[in-house]
């Protein structure tokens, strides 16, 4: 009797002894999971801060690109100063430039420099325009026409704020007397305010007002879809035989690790492969958007692999056991079931290699795609440029008005990718299924 | 004609002396599945010794042993599923109506064709209830025209005991549905190839005791077309089920033979310790 209210004290006495250890470490506890939370809570916001750093930085640089200030003149086309023996020969500038020192109520002097100074300020694409124009339809000599388009970069940085009337006259591209007649012209609405649309149906060009992204959206388009039938269908191919089909020797296993070292390989070397094999040996025409596609072929090629077998590898072996159950042979369990089951992973990690293949650069210039391509490539062993060799190209340009369009240019193929990652997504959301 | 003890020894001692595994002889139906001498590796290690037995059609026989005494082991290998492990070895015969399904002319595709499998965990495929009874037949090529494979697809379920609950929604996944109806799905499936034998894995592990009365109701009536085999780790399962049971440990056919017999009367002392709970 005496021994039971003995061992119960001591039973609770435990219980207690038990519960404040645990309420001590408790505290701790809690403390080191707050503490973690917070970690992690930081490196996502110095994450996101560093990316509003860099994307606010792009769009402020950008923004300004897409509003253009254009003028639009009409020209009398005085039969006397037009040889029509030689077309291409006429000063078409001039006219221009003395139609609008006209429309400011100005007179040129004899030296012509007045008209000088407003050519500085019209972009060289209006005699062009008046060229074209007269020879499309010759009866318009003697009547007067109207051009109108972008006025020039300085121009046009003007009135963006870049060039200040504060600053001294002599350290600025323009002098007092433009900024007076630009004033006078917009004030007068000849000069208007629009949105740049010439940035995105134009490709590149020596003037910065004429430059546009066109030819490099539609040869980035091109090159990555040599990409994409190449890398995917080989890379899925590839890696549905190394994982359901390959045994598993110390051949596929020399082969994997090597898959694995590609996907590490600078890309640079594959640019240097590229130039070796492509150019030099088979003969691709350099500069063209088969050879690019070719080359980012090789480089995407590891990341499709590892991304389709690591996708391969998630599917429950319990499905290929119940194709095998009911007498599917090999080929038709991985073709009818799991590969199917792995398409998400594999469209995913196809689209992403795809992207990342889309952004890069350092091969491409060892291939010579960084050439001046003024034009929209017509066919896939044409010359063209790419999205992020025109960033590169613009960035190296010593015009001040190229450096805004860089970073318009950048967040044209920021705008690219997101597109493709979003199409990843909803592939992704499409394909997938329950098991 | 109830099993003689000391015919089995003798015939062991012919095809592998030494060892204490008997085959059965089944009592009155004729034997469907004659195997010997089965011995399966995984690399080194060696999972199943010299195994012989002998399974009846249209019967129902359990496999019951602790974890990891082989008998899922032995299971696959009636249908070669362990083809498809790299590194599983198998030697030894297993006759299927006199034909060594190991025969280098038998193609797996065609024994499991034969042979159906109902695994542990339901497993349908991702897909509609009526496509993972139609896959079958159709890689197989049992059914011409749509007609022909909607019969088939009926008759399955309706055998499976799966019809009236499905019936209205044949189109829809799989996946979607209970536990115990999946698991009826599956076996749906099995049915649905025409097969000769059915391999249960633990087909009621994941289940609860409703669904798993279910199952075993199923295997009662499937047991007067097919010849089942199944495994279990429940004997009062194996009991209600099975009329053959085989007791396996650690790798060795340890005792088969009526169930009726083997939990009331076990020959073996192990196989009495395990029956009544002593290890397992």
């Amino acid at each position: 009797m005496t021994d039971l209210p003995l061992t119960t004290t001591t039973a609770s006495d435990r219980a207690r002894d038990i519960r404040a250890a645990v309420e001590s470490r408790l505290k701790i506890r809690h403390a080191s999971e707050r503490r973690f939370k917070l970690y992690g809570q930081l490196a996502i916001a110095i994450a996101l801060g560093f990316l509003v750093l860099l994307l606010g930085r792009i769009v402020t640089q950008g923004a300004s690109t897409f509003v253009v200030h254009s003028i639009s003149v009409q020209v009398p086309l005085d039969p006397a100063r037009i040889d029509q023996t030689e077309l291409e020969g006429v000063n078409y500038d001039l006219m221009v430039a003395d139609a609008v020192l006209a429309k400011l109520g100005e007179k040129d002097d004899d030296y012509g420099s007045k008209s000088e100074a407003i050519k500085d300020l019209m972009s060289p694409d209006f005699g062009f325009q008046l060229l074209n124009m007269i020879k499309a339809d010759a009866s318009l000599i003697g009547k007067t026409v109207t051009v109108s388009g972008p006025l020039r970069a300085n121009a046009d940085l003007y009135f963006k704020g870049e060039i200040k009337r504060a600053s001294p006259e002599e350290e600025r591209t323009l002098t007092n007397q433009q900024l007076d007649w630009l004033d006078a012209l917009k004030s007068s609405g000849v000069i208007t305010t629009g949105f740049n649309i010439g940035f995105f149906t134009k490709s590149d060009s020596t003037e910065p007002e004429q430059a546009g992204v066109l030819g490099a959206v539609v040869g980035s388009a091109m090159m990555l879809l040599v990409t994409a039938f190449l890398a995917v269908p080989i890379g899925v191919m590839a890696a549905v035989y190394l994982e359901e089909f390959a045994p598993k020797n110390r051949w596929t296993d020399v082969i994997e690790v090597n898959i694995n070292n590609l996907a590490a390989v600078p890309s640079i070397v594959y640019g240097l492969l590229g130039l070796g094999l492509f150019i030099n040996t088979l003969g691709v025409p350099r500069s063209s958007p088969l050879l690019g596609g070719l080359v980012l072929a090789l480089m995407a090629l590891p990341t499709v692999i590892i991304a389709t077998r690591s996708s391969l590898k998630a599917v429950p072996p319990s499905i290929r056991e119940a194709a095998f159950g009911v007498g599917a042979s090999r080929t038709q369990a991985v073709f009818h079931h799991v590969l199917p089951l792995a398409m998400p992973g594999v469209m995913t990690g196809s689209i992403l290699a795809l992207a990342h293949a889309l952004g890069e650069t350092a091969p491409l210039l060892m291939i010579g795609m960084v050439s001046f391509v003024p034009g929209v490539p017509t066919g896939f062993d044409q010359a063209a440029t790419v999205l992020p060799v025109q960033v590169f190209i613009w960035e190296n340009a010593s015009e001040r008005a190229f450096h805004e369009r860089t970073a318009a240019a950048i967040m044209v193929l920021l705008v690219f990718m997101i597109l493709m990652n979003a199409v990843a997504i909803i592939v992704r959301r499409r394909f997938e299924r329950r098991w | 004609m109830p099993m003689n003890r000391d015919d089995s020894a003798s015939h062991e001692a012919a095809s592998a002396p030494g060892e204490q595994a008997a085959p059965a002889v089944p009592s009155g139906p004729s034997i469907k599945i004659r195997a010997r001498d089965i011995n399966v590796f995984y690399g080194e290690k060696q999972a199943l010794f010299d195994v012989a037995i002998d399974i009846a059609e249209k019967s129902v026989t359990s496999f019951i042993g602790p974890s990891g005494c082989g008998k899922s082991t032995f299971l696959r290998c009636m249908n070669r599923m362990n083809d498809t492990i790299p590194i599983c070895r198998v030697t030894g015969s297993i006759e299927m109506d006199g034909e060594d399904v190991n025969d280098k002319s038998i193609d797996p595709v065609v024994l499991r064709a034969r042979v159906g499998m109902v695994f542990q965990k339901p497993n349908p495929f991702p897909k509609s209830i009526y496509e993972n009874v139609a896959y079958g037949p159709r890689i197989h090529g049992l059914a011409t025209g749509k007609d022909e494979l909607d019969a088939i697809v009926e008759s399955s379920l309706r055998r499976a005991g799966l019809w009236d609950e499905v019936s209205d929604r044949l189109m829809q996944p799989g996946t979607g549905l209970s536990g115990g109806q999946q698991q009826r799905l599956v076996i749906a499936r099995a049915i649905a190839v025409g097969p000769e034998v059915i391999l249960m894995d633990e087909p009621c592990s994941a289940l609860d005791p409703i669904a798993t009365a279910k199952i075993e109701e199923l295997i009662d009536e499937l047991r007067e077309q097919f010849c089942i085999v199944i495994v279990t780790h429940s004997m009062a399962q194996a009991a209600r089920v099975s009329q053959r049971t085989a007791f396996f440990h650690m790798g060795r056919l340890v005792e088969s033979g009526a169930t009726d017999e083997m939990f009331t009367n076990p020959r073996d002392s192990r196989t009495q310790d395990y029956i009544t709970g002593r290890f397992g």
